[in-house]
Parts: structure tokens; sequence; C-alpha cells
């Protein structure tokens, strides 16, 4: 199952383009506030109609210009978490869960019902009303209440963003899991550059209603012209596996056979994170550094140099872990003699790969 | 309520019975009137608010004196009635259709103002989720309106209670079959000594207003902690 988008629409002051195929797993709708991200997921949705083009979902038409054909909302099979968890307040937990159950073409059975508020940990919510939940737990009946409208493909606009910083990573392992799971198709809205890091299969990034193709995470996250912020903002997703807790209060990961040391992630021994490193983050030597208190000293070689007007430049790297981007001044490159091919040490301080970042 | 005596007392009841039918009749299409005209984007908008707030600045004998002329017994609609069964001129149906549209516009009014109120962004979810616009409507819109449709229904019958122009003109003023309380009033004032009748008959006006807007004073405060979900 697939999602084809290719549509315009006029808005206000621009126009939104979009044009690509969001295969299973989840594609992250990735851009600037007011740049058309949820335009672009609402015309997906049905709740608004683009000018021109074709919406289509397996073998399904949404909605096709031409032909005129347009399937209202509430026959798209399209499942929905809103920024705001927009529970109905005049329901219980549990009526807002079977709200799109009762209206699904197969209606989830009770076991799956079952599944997913064990999935999401919401059994304890059931006979509560809206009102009475906080944000988190809104967002998570939200997520289990798309869910059981038995939805083709999943939407979600900016899910985490009504959410501080522990209510955001209470809530992402629910999206990483259903990526996993690999079910159905979730476009996902977001300007968080931890959110892609974390979730995205791939990316589709929007810049004033102009979208990209489909994109690869790393690629995004290493382009200072996509991520918001700039260079300050830009760095890598190395895939890691937990080897170790130590009593220290440290997790070690293995990426690609190199030991990495971060404070203690909550996963068990054998899982797979996405662990992102921020180019700001990366000090770089030409020859092994000793007596440092850095832990994460990783063999490298320089795949590529990008120097902008101001004084810093961005040094693309290869590591055994992945691909990494280290942001230092052009003068250090100069003195470092920095060129592509040349061979250096990346340096991580453990401390800075922060725990929001980190992902499984 | 013995102290009332057997005219004043068919005045009350005949009142009651007038006023809850055009409050349960009126409800349904006042309904959908206010749904049409707080989510509506269709030509004719303005025409349609206008016509259903006309009762409300005509001068009631004039709503009276168009309803005699359309539903009297030579009116077009009257005979139509007529011939299903259902007279109205004179009658105390005839009544119950004056006092429902003098009701109408304050009815509409109030459950508009909550039907507005009731955030598009839920409506829009509830779509997502697979419901009709329909359902949408039974599910959602209606429910989360219901204390303005309460509102909307205890004015409307206070106002269908105290109707009097509409109805007088328009099915004159008839001991047991059209004088309701406000017509018992008017002709105990009429005659000498019938001040003490009409004074009786004005605390129980009172008395019914009151019990009335009591009533959905409490009964709204707990819709509306229903509602909010508290």
């Amino acid at each position: 199952m697939s999602l084809k988008v290719d549509i315009g629409k006029a808005l206000h002051g621009f126009t939104l383009n979009a044009r690509f195929e969001a295969p299973a797993g989840i594609t992250v709708l990735f851009g600037p506030s007011g740049s058309g991200k949820t335009t672009l997921i609402n015309a997906v949705a049905g709740l608004i109609t683009p000018d021109r083009g074709h919406i289509g979902l397996g073998g399904r038409v949404l909605y096709d210009a031409k032909s005129g054909e347009n399937l209202p909302a509430h026959k798209r099979g399209v499942g929905y978490v809103f920024q705001d968890a927009r529970l109905f307040p005049h329901l219980s937990v549990e009526a807002n869960l079977n709200y799109g159950r009762k209206l699904a073409p197969t209606p989830p059975s009770d076991a799956e019902f079952d599944r997913i508020v064990t999935l999401l940990g919401i059994g304890a919510l059931l006979a509560r009303r809206p009102a009475k939940l906080s944000g988190g737990e809104a967002q998570r009946v939200a997520l289990g209440r798309a869910l059981l409208s038995g939805p083709k493909m999943l939407l979600a606009d900016e899910p985490l963003a009504a959410l501080d910083g522990a209510r955001k990573s209470e809530l992402l392992p629910y999206f990483e899991r259903l990526r996993d799971e690999r079910a159905l198709p979730i476009l996902y809205v977001t300007h968080s550059v931890s959110e892609l890091g974390r979730l995205a299969d791939h990316v589709v990034t929007l810049e004033t209603g102009q979208a990209s193709s489909l994109c690869r995470p790393e690629d995004v996250l290493a382009d200072p012209k996509l991520v918001q912020g700039g260079v300050r903002a830009v760095g890598a997703m190395i895939e890691a596996v937990v080897v170790a807790h130590h009593a220290d209060g440290l997790s070690e990961l293995v990426a690609g056979g190199v030991p990495l040391f971060l404070p203690k992630v909550p996963q068990e021994i054998g899982a797979r994170l996405r662990v992102r490193i921020a180019a700001s983050d990366v000090i770089l030597a030409r020859r092994k550094p000793e007596g440092l208190s850095a832990l994460n000293i990783l063999q490298a070689t320089v795949t590529g140099l990008r120097s902008g007007d101001g004084p810093g430049a961005l040094v693309a790297l290869h590591t055994a872990a992945g691909k990494i981007q280290a942001r230092i001044t052009r003068r250090s490159a100069k003195a470092l003699g920095l060129d592509v091919g040349v061979a250096a040490y990346a340096i991580v301080k453990t401390v800075s790969i922060a725990q929001e970042d980190v992902g499984g | 309520m013995s102290w009332l005596g057997p005219e004043e007392w068919q005045a009350v009841a005949l009142s009651l019975k007038v006023a809850l039918w055009a409050t349960v009749l009126s409800l349904p299409p006042a309904i959908a009137v206010a749904y049409a005209l707080a989510r509506g984007r269709f030509w004719g908008h303005g025409l349609l608010n206008g016509l259903v707030h006309l009762p409300l600045v005509l001068p009631p004998v004039v709503t009276g004196y168009l309803l005699l002329l359309f539903f009297g017994s030579q009116g077009l609609g009257g005979r139509v009635l007529e011939a299903v069964g259902l007279p109205l001129a004179f009658r105390w149906s005839g009544a119950v259709l004056a006092a429902a549209i003098m009701a109408f516009p304050l009815v509409v009014r109030a459950i508009r103002l909550s039907i507005e109120a009731v955030d598009p962004r839920l409506e829009a979810a509830a779509a997502t989720l697979g419901a009709s616009p329909l359902r949408v409507f039974a599910t959602v819109t209606l429910p989360m309106a219901m204390p303005g449709v309460l509102a909307g229904s205890v004015l409307g019958f206070a106002k269908a209670m105290g109707e009097f122009g509409a109805t007088i003109t328009f099915v004159s003023n008839i001991p047991g079959e059209t004088q309701t309380l406000p017509s018992a009033v008017y002709s105990f004032l009429q005659v000498p000594g019938g001040e003490s009748a009409a004074a009786r008959l004005v605390i129980v006006a009172i008395v019914v207003a009151m019990a009335a807007l009591l009533l959905s004073e409490v009964l709204a405060r707990r819709m509306a902690r229903k509602v909010a979900g508290a």
C-alpha cells in the first residue's frame, strides 16, 4: 500500500505543489511553519480540496481533478491524529475510542481494541472524560481512536508539538512501534529535527509550498539549507544496538562495530536505536587524541567539505558507524589540512547526545 | 388549585397545552434552520435569516392577520389542512401555530449561537473517523449544542405561554378553545369585577415563567458540565 500525491493548491501568498509517492513506513513532511505541511495532509484527509492533480491510496482514487472524483473525508479510510487531540469532550475515553471503530467497514475486533489499548497504556483511562486527561494521555487516546477506525493510512499533524519534553518522549515510542509494525503508511508532519531523526523512513521537505520528492532522512539532516536553524542544527543519524548498561550510569551501544557511550537509555539490551549526532557536537583531530575526557572517538575519513560565507565549515565524514558531520571553523579546517580523503578522528562528547535525540 | 375558577383553570391548562405543542413542533425545524444559518454557505442565507426573524419585529397583529389570510378557512394553506382533517381557524391548533411562529425566532437564535460555538475542528475529526455529515451532526454538533437547544426551548415555551397579539387575531378568544392565559387576563379586565380573577391568572403566569427559567438554568448547568466533560 502506498500513497501517491500529485497536487497543486493556491494558498494565501503562495502555491502548494507536491508530487511524491509515500511507501509503507513513516514519511515525514518536514518544513518550517507556514510552508504548507498541514494543507498537504488535509488534502490527503479530504478536509480541503486541491485545485488540481491526483491523490491515490493503494489502488483507490481519493481525488482526481480530471475525472472529478473527490471522495469525502468520511469515506477515505484515513486516520488522522491532530496536533490538538480533538477528543470529543462530551464522550468518555472509551466512547471516543469506539467512535470510529463502529463506523469502520470491517470494525476492529475486541481483541484488537484490547491490543491497542494495552499498546498505548490507556486501559486505566477508559472511564474518564477527555477534560480529565493530561496532554500526553489525550494524545495517546487520539492515536488509539485513529487506529481503531480501521484506517488504511495514518496522518499525524505535529502530534507532539503541543506537549512538553517529558510528554514528547512518552509518546514517541508509540509512533516508532507503529513504524516498525509496517502495517500502514504514515504521513507525519513535523518541524522538529529530532522527531525526523527518530521516526523518518523517508522525508518530503516543504519550503513555501514547494515539496521535494522522497528523500533519505540522513541526507535531510546533513543539509544546512533544509534543517531549520541552518548549520547549527545540522547533524547525522546513526543506527546503534544497546549492548550494556553500566553501573556508572552510562549505556554502551555499538554502531558498525564502534562502541558509543550514552547517558543511560531506557531500552533493553539488544534494542536497536537511532542516535542523532549534531554537527556542532563533533570535534575533529588529525591524530588519535589521548588524555581526553570525551569517551566517543571515531576513526573517520573526510568525504566532503562545505564552507559558507561565515567563519564556519561543515565537514562530512565517513566512519564505521555511519556518516556523520562536524561543524568547525574554516580556520581549523585549514590548520588541520582537512580535505576530501584525509583521515581524521571525530570526537563526540558523551553528554552531548541528548536524551530526546535518542530513539528506537 | 381550587382557588382558580373553572374558566381560569381552563385558560391555564389550555395555555400550557398550546405552549408545549408549540415548543415541541417548532424545535425540529428550528434546529434545522439554526444549523443552516450557523454552518451553511448558500444563496439566500440572508433572506432566510430575515424571514425567520420577521415575527420578532413585525407587530404581532400583522403576523396574526397574515396567518388568518393564509391559514384561515378561505386561505390556501387553511383549505389544504382542513382537507386533511387539521382545521386551524378558531381552533386551539391554530393557537399552537401562532405561538410556534412567534416563538420560532427566539428558539432559532439560541440554538444557532450554541451551534456556532461548537468547534468545527471536532466535526472535521469526526469526519476523518468515518462519520457522514448527518452522523457528525447527530453525534457531535447536536449533543454539544444541547445547552443552547434547551435554553431555546425554554425561551420558546415562555414566549408561547405569553403570546397574545397574533393568537387573538388569528384564532380569536373563545373560552375552552382558544382563550389562552393572556387572552383570559385581557377578557377579565374588560368586565366589571374581573380584577381578582385576572390577578390570580397573573400570579399563575409569573409562577410558570419563573419555574421554567429556574428549571432551564439547572438543566443547562448540568448539561454544560456534561458537554464540557468535567
